[in-house]
């Protein structure tokens, strides 16, 4: 029964972690970094360590996805100003 | 030294590091088998010291001072941040406008933050008993200060985060760490060692001798020091502008769902 429960989050995270590399809009791969961290956040809790999940769940899926938008969001903004320099072609490669 | 040279240095090293890290695997015990040195040794020393939550007693206790590495290490890390993102002289501050929050939103986010925020705090003051600890409740607590940004907006969050406080308490919550290291010094033991309270309890609040105390001191570290980094980011994605770009309206960043134009 653990076993399987473990099988299957390990699965989760491998198709989230996946999915997050594959995703080229870093809008969506952040979203996609904080699902993840609820996986693994799961699955350090059905490997026993719950410690570990715990800081997972609150950086992983909180905060660092929080700082990403943050960054998004500045880097666009200067790119709408300036669509020339380096920082605009990064903006519209983001986009969608 | 030529870079083909510096190439062989660093594939030697690496071959080195490959076969004593081989080495040393071959040595550990079976996964998932009965027998576990380490671990046993651990939760012996962590129960003779009344300590419930054996992880705070290895990061409070036995390991103590790794923790205060890690510590200076997310201390630098902010410090570092700070300085990288402070407003240059190119750049002013836009006043950001307040925008419209739907109502779901305000009231889920006005609801949770007392609960998250309580939640933080239980977190860390219950380390020594329970899984957790001052760096969980510590990022927590301080992530659920921004829910205030969700619900209301950044002048609402501006008001009840005033920056220079959090700012020193980082830094006290960061002397008050090494203090107490000092203090098991003075008292005639090793650095950090937890000789200077008596154990209490056992799964109790009280109990564990000094890992309480500095449990306490890296919570509050850790919720200072992320305050201060996401306002940082904060300042820098909402109101600080270059010169020549007009403010813009404020919208939501942290909000999942909702993108900004491209």
């Amino acid at each position: 029964m653990t076993e399987a429960v473990i099988v299957v989050a390990l699965l989760l995270v491998g198709a989230c972690a996946t999915a997050a590399v594959a995703v080229r809009d870093p809008v969506r791969q952040s979203l996609v970094l904080a699902v993840l961290g609820v996986v693994l956040a799961v699955l350090f809790t059905v490997l026993q360590a719950p410690d570990v999940g715990l800081s997972q769940l609150a950086v992983g899926s909180a905060l660092t996805p929080l700082l990403l938008l943050l960054t998004v969001r500045k880097v666009r903004r200067r790119a709408q100003r300036a669509p020339d320099g380096p920082a605009g072609r990064r903006g519209r490669e983001g986009g969608p | 030294m030529s870079p083909r040279m510096r190439l062989w240095l660093v594939a030697a090293g690496g071959a080195g590091l490959a076969a004593l890290l081989v080495a040393a695997c071959l040595d550990l015990p079976r996964f998932g088998g009965d027998r576990h040195p380490c671990g046993d040794r651990a939760v012996e020393a962590s129960l003779s010291r009344h300590t419930a939550n054996t992880v705070a007693s290895v990061t409070f206790d036995q390991r103590a001072f790794d923790t205060l590495g890690e510590m200076s290490i997310l201390f630098a890390a902010v410090l570092g941040s700070v300085v990288l993102l402070r407003q240059t002289r190119d750049e002013h501050r836009a006043r950001p406008e307040p925008a419209a929050v739907s109502r779901p939103v305000r009231r889920y986010a006005l609801l949770v933050l007392p609960v998250a925020l309580l939640t933080g705090l239980y977190v860390v003051a219950h380390g020594q008993v329970s899984p957790g600890g001052g760096f969980q409740g510590g990022v927590v607590a301080a992530t659920a200060l921004h829910l205030l940004y969700l619900g209301a907006d950044y002048r609402a969050l501006e008001r009840v985060r005033p920056l220079a406080p959090y700012e020193a308490g980082d830094a006290l919550a960061a002397s008050a760490y090494l203090v107490t290291g000092l203090a098991a010094l003075l008292a005639g033991s090793a650095f950090l060692a937890n000789t200077l309270l008596p154990y209490g309890t056992f799964n109790t609040l009280a109990s564990a001798g000094t890992v309480p105390l500095l449990n306490a001191a890296i919570g509050m570290e850790v919720a200072c020091a992320v305050v201060v980094l996401l306002a940082g980011f904060l300042d820098q994605a909402v109101e600080i502008v270059d010169e020549g770009e007009s403010g813009e309206r404020h919208d939501d960043p942290g909000r999942p769902g909702k993108r900004e134009r491209p």
